[in-house]
């Protein structure tokens, strides 16, 4: 397929958050839009991640996000055409710390406020929630019912495959080398295989966003880590439908609909090579966190594991907003572990911001200003 | 292409037929990973043994190119699938 030389707008990543994006630009009415992945759609980060969902967030911002994505998502195989494998088996949240477990309540009264029906449950509830659960050590548990994860892959293929219905150009093997901007706007994009005129340009490079940035001369505070991944055999359905979570022994594990485990955790020293290597230590101590919460999983085996980038800030927020020094570069970035879930909300408020129009949640707080202001938004739930 | 020829199931551990793999390379999923991705082959325990072959052949006669030019796509540890308890204990049980 041939390179176009000119567009209305050039999303660069064909990630969860590219694909968002360029579905809502088409759905407004751009109408030349051209999305450039260096890889495969689904390469990156989107398509090694734990695809978990959910409302249960320490922070305003974050819980409207989350709340907004899932609704999203509730109707997501209506509106896109396919199939996006959601499950909304719940988030079950463990404390193993009386002063976690005291955050992890008052976070609940904030949930709450916003329309968020999180609530506390007992040992019994929880382990009736998931059976496979031994916990005697945990001291309590949260839950919200319409959290979960779906399919990552078909996820970004429902958006990508709507966005191409509405005429959006997708060029795979095609990767950005050079932003080309003039007098503080940008004006396109150089790239493998010739360059395209554009007088707006998405960052929705995933991991290396900050690479982006740079060639447009966008200083970002953005580093990307490792993080492990491992999947079994499928188990008998029903030893874990909610997605079971840890802050404080930092773990998440779920299970697919065809009874597969997954889980995942943060790596000791958060390697920074851009590396996607996996270790002994992650599959042995992953191992172990799974056979002491969920025993029905001892004779299960592990087949895969692999790893993928987060990419960090600061405070573990996106960027979402138009770069200052470049008009018409805009960025969506920095998602740390939960860049898929916001895919379907960040992708319609930054369309918003793009057309000119007040984003329907306000996105100011998440300009990447708010560093050097020391404005950081700092979220206590997270893996 | 008769019907029963696109009934043969191809990948078992994911139970996908010919008839998918052959409608998703036409709709422009022309390598095995992005095979994979929308239609899970080559996940299930055997990790591809039982059906890499056949799908690298069929990608093949779809697109013209040789099994040599086609990326066989990403190989991922452990090759064996290795029970939780052992990897928990370390291995030394
Ligand atoms: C192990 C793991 C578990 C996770 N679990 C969850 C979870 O449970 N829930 C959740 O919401 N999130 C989770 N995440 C985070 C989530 O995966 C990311 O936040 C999200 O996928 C980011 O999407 P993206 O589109 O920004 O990036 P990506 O999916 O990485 O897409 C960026 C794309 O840009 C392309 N690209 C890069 N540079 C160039 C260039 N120069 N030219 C052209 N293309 C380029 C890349 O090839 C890539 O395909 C997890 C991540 C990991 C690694
Ligand atoms: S036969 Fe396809 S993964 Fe086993």
């Amino acid at each position: 397929m041939t390179l176009k030389r000119t567009a209305d707008v050039v999303v660069i990543g064909a990630g969860i958050q590219g694909c968002s994006i360029a579905y809502h630009l088409a759905k407004s009415g751009i109408k030349d839009i051209v999305v450039l992945e260096r890889s495969t759609i689904c390469s990156g980060s989107t398509g090694r991640c734990g695809a978990g969902i959910r409302a249960q967030w320490g922070t305003e911002m974050n819980c409207r996000f989350g709340l907004a994505a899932i609704e999203k998502f509730e109707r997501l195989h209506e509106e896109l055409g396919m199939d996006c494998g959601l499950h909304q088996g719940g988030y079950l949240v463990v404390a193993f710390e009386e002063s976690e477990y005291e955050h992890l309540k008052e976070s609940i009264r904030l949930q709450n406020s916003l329309g968020i029906h999180t609530r506390t449950v007992s040992y019994d509830e929880a382990r009736e929630i998931c059976p496979g659960l031994s916990a005697e050590d945990a001291v309590g548990f949260t839950f919200h019912g319409r959290d979960g994860h779906a399919d990552p892959f078909l996820t970004t293929f429902a958006y990508m495959e709507a966005a191409r219905r509405l005429g959006v150009d997708y060029q795979r093997f095609t990767e950005v080398r050079g932003i080309r901007y003039e007098a503080g706007k940008v004006t396109g994009v150089e790239t493998s295989r010739g360059q395209i005129d554009a007088p707006v340009v998405v960052n929705a490079a995933g991991g290396y966003s900050q690479h982006i940035a740079k060639m447009a001369g966008v200083k970002i505070p953005n580093s990307s880590e490792r993080h492990e991944i491992l999947i079994t055999e499928p188990v008998e359905p029903g030893v874990c439908p909610p997605m079971l979570i840890s802050f404080s022994r930092n773990f998440y594990i779920q299970q697919r609909p065809n009874g597969s485990m997954i889980g995942g955790r943060s790596p000791k020293g958060h390697p920074q090579d851009y590396g996607l290597g996996v270790s002994w230590d992650f599959l042995e101590s992953m191992s172990r966190t799974f056979v002491k919460l969920l025993p029905r999983t001892r004779g299960v085996r592990v087949v895969r594991q692999w790893s993928g980038l987060y990419n960090m800030t600061p405070d573990c927020q996106p960027i979402l907003c138009e770069a200052d020094e470049v008009k018409g570069f805009f960025l969506s970035c920095g998602y740390s572990g939960h860049g898929f879930m916001f895919g379907p909300i960040s992708g319609e408020l930054l369309t918003q911001q793009i057309l000119g129009q007040e984003p329907r949640i306000p996105i100011m707080m998440l300009h990447y200003r708010r560093f050097e202001k020391g404005e950081l938004l700092v979220e206590p739930a997270i893996v | 292409m008769n019907e029963r020829e696109e009934e043969i199931v191809i990948c078992r551990c994911e139970e996908v037929t010919l008839g998918e793999i052959r409608e998703w390379i036409d709709r422009g999923y022309q390598t095995f990973d992005e095979l994979k991705r929308v239609l899970r082959v080559g996940m299930g325990p055997c990790q591809g043994r039982g059906c890499r072959e056949m799908i690298l052949r069929e990608l093949s006669l779809k697109t013209g190119k040789p099994v040599s030019e086609i990326h066989p796509g990403t190989f991922r540890p452990p090759s064996k699938p290795v029970k939780l308890s052992l990897l928990a204990a370390g291995g030394d049980t």
